[in-house]
């Protein structure tokens, strides 16, 4: 619980640190999501998508505790709650629900949580996912499975092409976090690269076998 | 008013609680319904003459009187055919060029485009219909549905409805929905929010039923098919993955029995040409046969078209042969959907209900060998949507702690080149969404970019609906791919879309944002509004009336109260004079007219003013009573 308060190492911190209220004019913290004057929701501000959900910003994520802070904050911002609000609150509410939607979506996924922690302690790296492969292991690696997905007849062989993806994902999900944990960043972003190819792997496996299925 | 301002010292009076209240319509195809719900107990409202909660989606229009809606319209069918129109849900922001892939015989008469456009224009303006020498759209035909159903709410309610929560499919694209938002704001209604159908059906299941887990909603109606796979926990309803046809329901299973029944009398009698309300005629039987069939084994019936009456016998078996590949393509859609969700039928709770082609026979056992369990329908599949909606109307404006979140049900996209789609908020996305792309010129000096906003799952431009076509202009003159046009897609918690695009190279950025039409335009839907200013003037009086009676009923109501218990303050001449009062406002309730009504209730007021100065010094009199000077001195300093 203190530790997300004594969360200090925020690049930001120098900055402005408060505002006024649109509705009160009252001061208000710029993180402030509602005034402590008047109550009044607070507009949607910039932030990462960690804090925004008030998790802390690491690899390592409890699917629970995710699903749990993302419904908190969905029920007190969602637009159904202002419903009958004015105009200005209607705004503030649908730009926080549609914010909060979206950080659910990034962080729910291994490898856009990893990219984007990427983007958190580098803000300049800004999301350039190279689409080629200068990984020459990596390259193998993909070569050989979707040579094995292509090749795959029976629901068993492309369950064995599943197996093999799940395995490397996890091996990639654990490398993530070691590397996020020491810092080391440049591993962490030929992990997030390798664990984006192998998604795709994974996605076109599936679909195999669904198709298959029907 | 001083009756209304009785109340005891030191008590709160009730505070001022908006008069209109806020109701949930399940606007269907085949069938629509109103209902409301105040704390979390939903009632569907009924027929002030027959008790019925079903109102036939049917309008008539008889000579320059108002046009019929329900039961009444229906009963026409017979007698004028060519008044009576039905199932327009089923062109709810359709342009004319999607008429041709509407299978099966339209029982419409489509108007011709007065413009005389072009093709491509003709195609994207919405159609039109002619009936009984008028000229409609969907969007008026469905706003007098609408009306009625507001009509009958405040009847049965005896209070002014001016704000609903509207269902629609969750399959319906943004057309059909931004029609649908419009046909209610013409019938005088403020839409609170669309909820998708099989969500509401949701709502009310797990309100009600305390459902929780993981269920599918299963909701054939008339002339829509939606599957949704919902997680329920504590309140929290979050709609996983969503799929449907917006144009397969019950109508359908109605068009194969009557292709069946015409098939059969070519046979007979070689090949026929049928009127439109000929058509109308063969649905209204085969619909029967289908109902009939649902608990008899078989049944015979007689077809008419051109004065010559055709038998014919169809069993349960046939009609099932008739109407399978129908119900398969609904669990092909099922199967897809539960892919898109990652769950098997293993994984779910339960799946619910919805619609009323799901008294089908064969829909319900399909429904059971997919989901491997046996489908829930103890709330009636045909309300439960309706009921729902009550619920969310009363949540929306009351305050709830519920939380209900939905998807977007088809993916939004952009034309890029050589007419190839790129997406930019794929299906079962969470919504509220923006999602933006960013784009460059093509040519040297470029200084405009068309955007074309379309939606669907498809591959190439032509085979998905176009949402919208705009200019975004004044890009500064730069080198090809040196602009960074970015161009957004809102969709907000109805639905609904809103596409933005700006150059932000340069410090002067262009900026443009539009809503996508669906074939009505600004001025035509301003008209439309004027036009039903004039019946709301009619309305109006209507409301008054009601809103008179409702303000007359609760001064009685607030008087007897206050006789009971200071009615001992009268003396006889007094309450003589007050009982006369209330004798004439209750014969003025009786009346049609609004004034009569006011007058009486202004008299009984000043009738009873002196007995309301009374009620407060006793009032007053009975706080101090006990109280000593300093504890009244104590009770001073504080602000009450
Ligand atoms: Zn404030």
């Amino acid at each position: 619980m203190n530790d997300s308060q004594s969360s200090d190492g925020s690049a930001s911190a120098r900055e402005a640190t408060e505002t006024a209220c649109w509705s009160c004019d009252g001061t208000v913290d710029v993180r402030a999501l509602f005034c402590h004057t008047c109550g009044k929701i607070q507009p949607c501000r910039p932030t990462d998508h960690f804090t925004r959900l008030g998790l802390k910003p690491q690899f390592e994520l409890d699917p629970d505790e995710l699903e749990r802070q993302y419904i908190g904050f969905q029920r007190r911002f969602h637009p159904d709650r202002f419903a009958t609000a004015p105009a200005t609150e209607k705004t503030h509410s649908l730009q926080h629900a549609t914010a909060l939607n979206e950080a659910y979506a990034v962080l729910g996924s291994s490898q856009s949580r990893a990219l984007h922690l990427l983007e958190v302690h580098n803000p300049e790296l800004k999301n350039d996912a190279s689409t080629t492969i200068d990984d020459p292991e990596l390259l193998i690696l993909v070569m050989e499975m979707r040579e094995a997905l292509a090749s795959a007849e029976t629901a068993g062989q492309i369950a064995e092409v599943i197996d093999a993806a799940t395995e490397a994902i996890e091996e990639c999900q654990s490398g993530l976090t070691k590397a996020f944990a020491a810092d080391e960043l440049d591993l962490a972003q030929s992990l997030a690269a390798r664990l984006s190819y192998l998604d795709k792997i994974s996605d076109e496996a599936r679909l195999k076998a669904r198709s298959h299925l029907n | 008013m001083t009756l209304l301002d009785i109340h005891e010292p030191g008590e709160t009076p009730v505070p001022h609680a908006r008069d209109d209240v806020a109701v949930g319509i399940d606007l269907g195809t085949t069938n629509s319904l109103v209902a409301y719900s105040s704390q979390t107990s939903p009632e569907v409202l009924r027929s002030g003459r027959d008790g019925a909660s079903l109102v036939p989606s049917v309008v008539a229009y008889l000579d320059d009187a108002r046009p019929l809606v329900g039961v009444d319209a229906r009963n026409q069918l017979l007698e004028n055919p060519d008044r009576v129109v039905s199932s327009i849900k089923r062109l709810m922001g359709r342009g004319a060029g999607d008429l041709k892939t509407l299978a099966g015989t339209l029982p419409y008469q489509i108007a011709e485009d007065p413009d005389g456009g072009d093709g491509a224009n003709k195609s994207d303006r919405m159609v039109r219909l002619k009936v009984a020498g008028r000229t409609l759209t969907p969007v008026e035909i469905s706003a007098t549905i609408l009306d009625h159903l507001r009509e009958r709410a405040e009847q049965a309610l005896g209070k002014v409805v001016t704000r609903a929560v509207v269902t629609v499919p969750a399959y319906f694209d943004d057309a059909a929905r931004t029609a649908t938002r419009d046909a209610a704001r013409i019938a005088g209604l403020e839409v609170l929010r669309l909820v998708n159908e099989p969500t509401a059906a949701a709502l009310a299941y797990g309100l009600d039923k305390k459902a929780e887990g993981t269920y599918a909603v299963y909701d054939l109606g008339g002339g829509t098919f939606d599957i949704s796979i919902l997680r329920m926990h504590m309140g929290v309803f979050q709609v996983v993955a969503t799929g449907g046809d917006a144009a397969l329901g019950g109508d359908d299973f109605d068009h194969v029995i009557a292709e069946k029944f015409l098939a059969e009398r070519k046979l007979k009698h070689g090949a026929e040409s049928l009127s439109s309300e000929e058509v109308k005629l063969a649905l209204a039987t085969a619909r029967l046969a289908k109902e009939c069939l649902t608990d008899q084994d078989s049944g015979e019936w007689h077809v008419e078209v051109g004065g010559v009456t055709t038998q014919h016998v169809l069993s349960q078996s046939e009609l099932e042969a008739a109407i399978a590949p129908l119900v398969e393509r609904t669990m092909e859609i099922c199967r897809a959907t539960l892919a898109d969700a990652d769950v098997t039928a293993k994984d779910l709770a339960g799946v619910v209900l919805v619609g009323g082609s799901t008294r089908v026979p064969l829909v319900r056992s399909q429904v059971a060998a997919l989901f491997q369990c046996e489908p829930l329908s103890d709330i009636n599949p045909e309300e439960v949507v309706a009921l729902g909606a009550a619920l969310q109307a009363e949540a929306l404006t009351q305050g709830s702690d519920m939380l209900l979140l939905d998807v977007t049900p088809l993916s939004l996209g952009i034309e890029t080149m050589g007419g190839l789609i790129e997406k930019v908020v794929p299906r079962n996305t969470a919504i509220p969404v923006a999602r933006g792309q960013e784009f460059t010129t093509y040519q040297d000096g470029q200084t405009a970019m068309a955007i074309h906003v379309v939606q669907g799952e498809r591959e190439m431009v032509d085979q998905n609906r176009s949402l919208a076509r705009f200019e975004l202009t004044g890009i500064p003159p730069m080198v090809a791919g040196a602009a960074r046009i970015l161009v957004t897609y809102s969709v907000d918690a109805d639905g609904l879309l809103t596409v933005s695009a700006r150059e932000e190279t340069t410090g002067t950025e262009q900026e443009v944002s539009v809503k996508p039409s669906y074939g009505i335009d600004e001025d035509e839907l301003a008209t439309m509004l004027r036009d039903s200013m004039v019946h709301a003037r009619e309305d109006m009086t209507e409301r008054l009336l009601v809103e008179a009676r409702v303000e007359a009923e609760r001064a009685l109501l607030a008087l007897d109260s206050a006789l009971a218990v200071d009615g001992d303050l009268l003396e006889k001449k007094e309450r003589d004079n007050i009982e006369t009062g209330v004798a004439v406002v209750r014969q003025a309730m009786q009346g049609d007219d609004r004034d009569p009504i006011n007058e009486a209730v202004e008299a009984l007021d000043e009738a009873v003013h002196h007995f309301a100065e009374q009620r407060m010094d006793r009032g007053i009199r009975d706080a101090l009573t006990g109280v000593t000077v300093d504890q009244l001195d104590e009770n001073m300093k504080e602000p009450t």
